[in-house]
C-alpha cells in the first residue's frame, strides 16, 4: 500500500485511519492496531509534515506499508533535510518535563518493535509485530 | 473527533474528547479551554473516556494548558484514560505532572 499525504497537519488523522483500516485482521492484535499503530503513525506523519515539509501545501509525505502474516512495516519519508535522531534530549528529564514539544520519537520507540531511519534522516521505518 | 465543554453546578468545566487528540486537532482543544479560562473558569477536567489515542502533540498541549491554568490560579485534572493511555502518561512521566483519576466524577469530587 502506498499513500501520498498532503503536507497538512489536518490530514494526519484521516491518513492514520486509512492505513489502520487496511491492516488485515489477525496481522496484529486489535489493541495494537487501535493504539500502537495509530499513535506511532500519527507521530511519524506529524513530525514529517511539521519539520520535514514545513507544512508547505505544495509538498507531500510518502507512506509505504508492507504487510506480512504477522508484521506491519510502515515507511514515512518526507523531502526535507532530515535530522539526527541521536541528538534529541530526553523528554522525561525533569528539566524537560514541562516542555510542550520533544516527545514524538520517544513515544514512537515505546510503541513499536523496531525503529529505523534512512541515512539522510528524512525517512523513518516503523515495524510492529504480532504478539 | 469532537470536543465538548460543559460546566457543572460548582463551576468546573468538563471537556470531553471524542476520538483522538493529535497534531491535527490539538489547537482546537487548546483554544476552547483558553477561551473558558479567559471567561473566568479556573477548574477544568478533561475526560478521555471516549478517546482512543493521544500523540505527543496532544500531550504537549495538555502540558501547556496545565501551565497556563496554574498561572491563573486554577487546576487541570485528567480523567478516564484507557490502559494504553495511562501507560503512555507513565512512560513520559507526565503522570507526575497531572492529577489523574479513573472517572470524571472522581475528578470533580476531588476539587
Amino acid at each position: 500500500m502506498k499513500l501520498d499525504v498532503p503536507s497538512d497537519l489536518g490530514m494526519v488523522g484521516d491518513a492514520v485511519e486509512l492505513v489502520a483500516s487496511h491492516v488485515p485482521p489477525g496481522t496484529l492484535s486489535p489493541r495494537r492496531i487501535s493504539f500502537n499503530l495509530r499513535t506511532a503513525l500519527a507521530e511519524a506523519l506529524g513530525n514529517a509534515i511539521r519539520y520535514g515539509t514545513g507544512e508547505d501545501p505544495d509538498r507531500i509525505v510518502r507512506v509505504r506499508v508492507e504487510l506480512a502474516e504477522d508484521m506491519v512495516r510502515i515507511h514515512v519519508v518526507d523531502d526535507g533535510n532530515g535530522y539526527d535522531p541521536r541528538r534529541l534530549p530526553d523528554p522525561t528529564h525533569p528539566d524537560n518535563l514541562e516542555r510542550e514539544f520533544g516527545r514524538g520519537l520517544f513515544v514512537i520507540r515505546h510503541l513499536v518493535d523496531d525503529v529505523a531511519f534512512n541515512e539522510k534522516g528524512n525517512g523513518i521505518c516503523l515495524t510492529l509485530r504480532a504478539g | 473527533m469532537r470536543f465538548t465543554l460543559k460546566k457543572d453546578k460548582s463551576g468546573v468545566v468538563i471537556v470531553g474528547v471524542e476520538g483522538q487528540l493529535i497534531v491535527g486537532n490539538r489547537q482546537e482543544l487548546k483554544q476552547k479551554v483558553l477561551d473558558a479560562l479567559e471567561e473566568g473558569s479556573r477548574k477544568f477536567v478533561i475526560d478521555f473516556s471516549k478517546t482512543g489515542y493521544i500523540d505527543s502533540s496532544g500531550l504537549g498541549v495538555l502540558v501547556s494548558l496545565s501551565k497556563k491554568i496554574r498561572e491563573q490560579g486554577g487546576e487541570l485534572r485528567l480523567a478516564g484514560l484507557n490502559a494504553d493511555l495511562q501507560t503512555l502518561f507513565e512512560l513520559t512521566k507526565l503522570d507526575t505532572l497531572f492529577a489523574i483519576t479513573r472517572t470524571a466524577e472522581e475528578a470533580l469530587a476531588a476539587f
